[in-house]
Parts: structure tokens; sequence; C-alpha cells
């Protein structure tokens, strides 16, 4: 259950904190983290309730980033349209992917979705004048809605600030919804809610289908925030960096995808930071290294995140299940 | 060079890139088959070994001696990495083995990177001598070796399976592993021998294929994709449906690169794995792969 | 009586082995079925063709009228045939309440968007759903346990949850895998009881059960399996005097009354 007193307590703690910290190179951090969590808050969904994970969350935040620029500047498309169509194409692209291999082991998805988001990044390199290549699109407009032009940091952290609230009560919404119920049903038993009526195909479809509009949303309102997109934020790293985010913060949680995108990206920029002060003269995407064993460790020991440390009701929760689903059981014998 | 000689040439080509994914596949196909786990970190191999070798070379060691003590290195790095990471989630689901296999993947990279940097490195080729003249088409020796270390490796498979006992006790673990342990043989072992065999076959696969492609520390990871793609082709449970559907996807992208644009030959290779996962992902050779119930 | 549930030849091989060989029975409408026989001899398979989580070889599955060949476990849950589980596949994690309205999820419309956008718990529809729930909670014998994790229950109450979350979406056939396995004596006398007020509203059960004395209390018909073949089929009283039956089965087993 969600505290609302804690809720409203975040909420305003976020409303004055550009008042408090003064700073661009902060703000713009908060504003990507914002950003991420929304992408993070889907791929919680997938992960945490619907037992599956992608590695090309980064493709389908990139494909909402160029489906925005190109609608935007070479189509003359007006900014919200585009944003909404940087929501759909995702969408539609995770459902096409989604549908056969779903009904196969985790597996299948991973590699699926592994498989198209390195697709994807190439595309965008070898897209020529489409994507502008290596290069990238320049000259993206700044998001308007009726009037309102989003072309401050400030106004668009608030924007950001808003969508994130709106998609967590959303998503906490669904979490305690009949869907919501099913999908944690999936989690605890596959025979179990198959039996008892649930299409767990088509709603395991649904969350896959579902963390792609929010990443390809997160991938417009990215567009319109940066007004030039090259291909080298929607890599495989990134991709990994989301799962790393989403483990972090603790599947199925409220609070989790923020406290993780807010740790990875805080993470990501001391290490950026303290890294070439120990090894001088490192170069590139050393960082990555330091993500992957964190993952790794945190997969080992707390596959329900870190987040549970913080949330004792929810730690508690998950202590009897190290391991996630049991499957095969109930079918075997007989 | 006429068209058959230059079609021969691409086939040439072909096997040789088939080759390095068939090693590649068949190294996740057999610890597949033992382990349960996909092991996305098995082109990091490739990649460590051929880096280690290049720079014991450079530093004066001969060519033997450096592979054979970067086949070692790896073995050992592989059989660690299955004890510290593999084994402690080895009862966790499908979907956290393949995330701590992918992490340790681009761990290893980021050392790669640390320790060799970006700039690619070299090894001499294993014979001396140009180009072979076979039919029209120039062969690069190295690609015999290349194919050579494939028929070596299914045929040491082969006969380390069938002929003997550890070779028995792997396939019966394959098998059954429930039952593999009422009659007292250790699963665990066996999955830390497989890494440690994933690891000095990648090493000895990245080592013959350097003189032909140089080594990066980046290499690996489409290698490891590619491998993947092979493997499952082949279904992910047969060493031959591994070794052949590295040698199809091989002779495609040679193919499709020669033929078509090089710039896309590793989008072919995805959009081969896609096309198969969502149409047919029981693979297109051999039996079905996953377990309806 | 009308034919609720009409089993045809069903076969269904496991590695060349017969675990179900060219079984018919019919389950008349509110009608306790019962299966029995030793360990292995095909029952929970029977369950699982049945249920659609296996696939037969060969045989039909008629349920009121219409076959249910090829259809997903889902739809034939949607048909109106429920399940528990041998070994409990209860929601863990989630409450007993959640456990029940989720056994109950047929009974909803409530989709992927509009769960997006609806207050929880603010719907008629979950109102409803609640409320019927925690009825059937009450009915069951857990009365007072909602709030609970179903992984916090002792033994005894999981089984009873697994029934209730079967009976949730008011199916007309409920399978019921051994739902006295692990219950004392006074435990199994209310499950009986219980089993035989829903037969009274009108439900029909297909029963496996280890515990004869249940079965033979409970059961209307009862049919002997042994290594997947069906020996014998009749009343209580018929399958306790048929020789056969005793010879592979009951004479095996000290349970027997």
């Amino acid at each position: 259950m969600l505290k609302k007193a804690l809720v409203f307590a975040v909420l305003i703690f976020f409303l004055v904190l550009p008042f408090l910290i003064r700073s661009n190179y902060l703000l713009g951090m908060l504003i990507v983290t914002g950003l991420y969590s929304i992408i993070v808050i889907g791929l919680g969904i997938l992960m945490g309730y619907a037992g599956q994970v992608s590695f090309g969350h980064a493709a389908f935040f990139g494909l909402g980033s160029y489906t925005a620029a190109i609608l935007a500047t070479s189509c003359g498309w007006p900014t919200p349209a585009a944003l909404l169509a940087a929501m759909a194409l995702p969408g539609l692209v995770a459902a096409l992917i989604g549908r056969p291999t779903l009904k196969l082991k985790e597996l299948y998805l991973a590699l699926a979705t592994l498989a198209f988001g390195i697709l994807v990044h190439i595309l965008f390199n070898e897209g020529g004048e489409i994507t502008g290549g290596p290069s990238g699109l320049a000259g993206i407009p700044y998001l308007s809605l009726g009037g309102l032009v989003f072309d401050r940091d400030i106004e668009f952290y608030y924007l950001v600030l808003a969508v994130v609230l709106l998609v967590s009560l959303a998503v906490n919404n669904l979490i305690q919804s009949r869907t919501g119920r099913a999908l944690r049903a999936i989690r605890e038993s596959e025979h179990a809610a198959q039996t008892a009526g649930m299409d767990t195909s088509l709603l395991k479809l649904q969350a896959f289908v579902f963390s792609a509009v929010l990443a390809g949303l997160a991938g417009g309102l990215y567009a319109f925030y940066v007004t030039f997109i090259s291909p080298s934020p929607f890599s495989f790293h990134m991709s990994v960096q989301f799962v790393l985010m989403a483990v972090v913060g603790g599947l199925g949680t409220f609070w989790g995808p923020l406290q993780g995108s807010g740790l990875v990206v805080a993470l990501g920029e001391a290490l950026r930071w303290a890294v070439p002060l120990v090894i001088p003269g490192a170069g590139g995407e050393y960082q990555i290294i330091f993500f992957g064993i964190i993952l790794v460790l945190v997969m080992i020991f707390r596959p329900a995140g870190l987040g549970s440390l913080l949330s004792p009701q929810v730690n508690q929760e998950r202590a009897g299940r190290p391991g996630g689903r049991e499957v095969d059981g109930g079918v075997a014998g007989g | 060079m006429d068209l058959s000689g230059q079609l021969f040439q691409l086939l040439c080509s072909g096997l040789t890139l088939g080759g390095i994914y068939a090693l590649i596949a068949l190294a996740l196909v057999t610890t597949f088959n033992i382990t349960g786990v996909l092991n996305m970190a098995q082109g990091e191999f490739l990649a460590l070994g051929a880096l280690l070798a290049a720079s014991l070379c450079a530093a004066g060691a001969s060519l033997p001696l450096a592979f054979v003590i970067a086949v070692a290195a790896l073995a050992l790095l592989g059989g660690l990495l299955e004890r510290s990471a593999i084994h402690p989630a080895r009862h966790a689901p499908g979907l956290i083995q393949i995330i701590i296999t992918i992490s340790l993947s681009i761990s290893l990279r980021g050392l790669a990177l640390l320790i060799w940097g970006t700039e690619p490195v070299a090894l001499p080729a294993f014979s001396g001598g140009g180009p072979l003249l076979v039919l029209g088409a120039a062969v690069n020796p190295q690609s015999l070796w290349i194919l050579g270390l494939v028929a070596l490796a299914v045929v040491g498979l082969h006969g380390f399976f069938e002929l003997t006992y550890t070779g028995k006790v792997f396939r019966a673990c394959e098998i059954n592993r429930t039952g593999a342990r009422l009659v007292g043989i250790n699963p665990a072992a066996l999955s830390c021998l497989a890494f440690a065999g994933s690891g000095a076959l990648g090493a000895a696969a990245g080592i013959f294929i350097t003189p032909v492609t140089l080594a990066t520390y980046d290499m690996g990871f489409l290698l490891g994709v590619k491998g993947c793609v092979a493997a499952i082709i082949g279904g992910l449970n047969s060493a031959g449906g591994a070794v052949l559907g590295g040698l199809l996807l091989g002779i495609l992208e040679a193919f499709g690169a020669g033929l078509v644009s090089s710039g896309l030959k590793d989008a072919l290779s995805l959009l081969v794995l896609m096309g198969v996962l969502l149409w047919r992902p029981e693979g297109l050779i051999g039996a079905v792969a996953g377990r309806k119930v | 009586m009308e034919v609720l549930l009409e089993v045809e030849g069903l076969t269904r091989y496991f590695g060349g082995v017969a675990a179900v060989k060219e079984i018919s029975f019919q389950v008349q409408e509110a009608e306790i079925f019962a299966l029995i026989g030793p360990n292995g001899a095909g029952k929970t398979t029977v369950f699982n063709l049945i249920t659609g989580l296996l696939a037969p070889d060969a045989g039909s599955v008629v349920f009121e009228g219409k076959s249910l060949a090829g259809l997903k476990p889902h739809q034939i849950a949607a048909a109106g045939i429920t399940r528990t589980f041998q070994n409990l596949q209860l929601f863990g994690n989630m409450t007993v309440l959640e456990n029940v309205m989720a056994g109950a999820y047929l009974k909803g419309r409530t989709g992927f968007l509009k769960s997006l956008v609806t207050w929880p718990g603010s719907s008629r529809e979950e109102k409803l759903i609640r409320r019927e729930a925690l009825a059937l909670i009450d009915e069951v014998g857990l009365a007072g346990l909602a709030g609970l994790p179903a992984a916090a229950l002792p033994f005894g109450r999981q089984r009873l949850l697994e029934i209730a979350r079967a009976l949730a979406s008011g199916p007309r056939l409920v399978l019921l895998d051994e739902p006295a396995a692990g219950l004392n004596s006074a435990e199994t006398k209310e499950l009986a009881g219980y089993l035989k007020r829903l037969r009274e509203e009108g439900k029909s059960m297909l029963l496996v059960e280890h515990d004869m004395e249940t079965v033979m209390e409970v059961a209307d018909r009862i049919m002997v399996l042994n290594s997947g073949e069906a020996i014998a089929l009749g009343t209580p009283a018929e399958i306790q005097a048929n020789p056969e039956v005793i010879k592979a089965y009951l004479g095996e087993d000290e349970r027997v009354a």
C-alpha cells in the first residue's frame, strides 16, 4: 500500500528542489533521471510482474526519440502529435516482437530484444539522411503544448516531474487492479494463473508493449529536451543500465524505479569523475565494468533489488523466495 | 576473377567466418545443455584469449607458448567466473541467470578496454606463405587452420562425450540432472568444468582468428551474439546443429556482405536471429528445443 | 441427469510410455466423480489433459457439448472448468483475499488500459469481486485470515484456500487434486462436508484423492486407474467389492476402510 503522506512529502521535495540546488548541471541530471525512471517504471512491470527481461529498451527509447525528432523536423508535425507517435511506434514494434517470443522461455525475449536493440542501433547509424547517421539529428524544436513552450530547463523539469508522477500513479493503480493481480499471479505460478482463466501470454505481451510505450514517451521527451540526438545514448550499454536501474531500485516496488534511476545516474557521474583519478588515461565506457559487476552482485544476493532494503515490508515479503517464481511444479507427476 | 571464382571466394570466407561462429555456438550449446545457462559472455573469452596471446607474443613469447598460456588462463577464468557468479545463482530463474551472463560480458569487455585500450593488436599467421589458389579463389591459409580447429573441436567433444568416463557423466547430467545427482555425480563440478572448457575453446578460437581479423577489446560482443544466433538456428540442443548453424550463418553473412553491402553485415545476422526467434523459435535444424510444459 | 464432461479415449505418452491410455468417463451435473489409483497411475495427468496444461496424443474432452480440443488453459477455465493442484500452486506473496480475487479473474472485465486509470478498489466491479471473495473465504473456513499472505497460512489452510480460489470464478466443474492431503482428520471431515454441500448447490467435481475414507464418503462414482489404464468404474460399494481393484490397488493400501 502506498502511503499518501509520503508521496506528498516527496512531491513537495521535488517541487522545491530546483530552488535549493540552483545548478543547471544538477537540474539536467534530475531531468535525465526522471526520463530514465519513466523507462524503468515500465521495465519494472515487465521484469517484476511479468517475469520477463528486455535488453532492448534503449532501442525503444531511441525509436521514440528518433520518431519525435524526425516527425517534428522533416515532417513538420506539431510537437505533441510527434510525441504521441513516439509512444505509438515502439508499442507497435514491441507487439510484433513480443507476440511470438513471450510464449517461450524467458531466454527468448531476452535474446530477441538484445538482437533488436543492436539492430536498431545499427539502423540509427546507417540510416543515412533519415537518421543523420552517426552525427545524428539537430534542430529539433522545443515541445510546445497549447502556447506553452518548454524551452528552459526549469520548465522541462516540472514537465518531467508531472509525467513521472502521472505514470507512477497509473502504474500504482495497475498493480492493485484486476490486471495487476493477474500479473502478480503469473509471477507466482504461471500454471495456476492459466487455470484461473488468465491469458498469460496476452498479459505478458501487454506488459511488454506498455513498457515499450513508456520508453518511447521518455525518448520523445528526451528529443524535445536536448533538441539534438545521435545514436550513442541508445546503445546496448544503455539497455543494460536500464535493467540495472530496475533491479537496483527493487522490482515490484513503487519507489524502486526512482531510486534505481537516481542511484545509477549518480554512480555513473561519480565514476566518470573518480576513475580517471585512480587509473590515469582510462577512457571510454569503463563505467560499464562497475555496472556489470554491481548487476551480477545484485542478481546473486538480492534479486528483489536493493530497494527492498529501504522498505522492510516488501523485503520480508520477498524473503521466502529469493529465486523468484516456480514454474514446473504443478504438472509433473500423475 | 570470374563470377564462379568470386562466388567460391565468398564461400571460403563464409566458411571461415562460419567456423568461428560454429566454435562459439559449440561452446554455448555444450554449456547450455549441462548447466541450463546460455553464456552470453562466451564472445569475451575469444577477445580476452586473443588479446592476452598477442601481449605475450609482443613480450617475446613464441606463438605456441602464448597459445598454451592464454588457453590455460581463459580456462581458469571460465572456471572462476562459474564459481563466483554462475554457481551462486544456479537455482535462480533463467531471467536472473541471463542477466548475470550479460553483466559478466560487459564487465569483461570493460576490463579488456582498461587493460588493452582501443587499439587493435595482431598475431602472426600460423603458417607462412601467401594465399593458396583454389579453383580460382585466393584462400587464406589461416582459414584452413580455423576450419581445422572446428573439426578438431567437433571430433574432440564427440570423443570426449562418447568415449571418456567424464564425458559420459556429462551426458548423464544433460539427460537428467536429478538422476545424475542420485548416482553420485556432482553437477556443480560439471558446471565449473563446462565453463572452464568454454573459456579454453573460446581462447583458442580467438587466437585462431586474430591473424585474419586482428583483436580488439570489443570484438567479443558481436561474435558472442552471432554464436547465439548459430546455436539458436541449430535448436540450442545439438552440437551438430550448432556447427551447421554457424557455417550457414557465416556463408550467409559473407554473401550478404559481398553481394549487397558490407555495412549491413552485422544487421543481417541479427535479422536472421529475429527471424528465427519470431518464426521458428525451436530452431531451423533438429528437434524441438523448448519443453512445452 | 445431464452429462457435463465427457472424456473419450484420452491418451498421453511420455517418452514412449503411456501415462494415460484410452481413458473414458463422464461426469454428470452435480456429481462428485473420483479418480483413484496408486501413485503414477496417471490421475494428475488426466487433470493436466482436461485443463489444457498438456495436450493429449489421442482422445477427446467434451464439456457441455463443446469440444475442448486445442483450447488453451485459460480458455478452458473460461468454459467453466477450474482446478486445484496436488503440490500447492498458491500465489504465495499475495494475500488470502488477493488469491481468491485473482481466482475470480474471469468475473471481471477491467482490462490493462482501464486498470491504469481506475483508482484501486473504486470500481463497482472491484467492490463486487471483493465482497464475493470475502464471502467465499468465510465459507471455506478461512474467516479472519483474508489479510495474511497465502504463504503464511498453515498447510491445511492453504489447501482450503486453493479450493476457494478454484471456486471463485463460479465454475461448473472443479478438479480437485488430493484436497485432503496433509489435512488432519477433523479438517478432512470438514472438507468432506463442504464438498457435499457444494454438490447440493449443483457443482460438479472431479476428485483425485488418496484418502479412501473421504472418497468412499463423498464420491458418487469412482474410476480406478492403474498404470494409466482404467480397471474399474462404479459406485463406492461396487468398487470396494471389485476383486480386480482389491488386487491391483486396495490390497496394497493400509488406509482402506
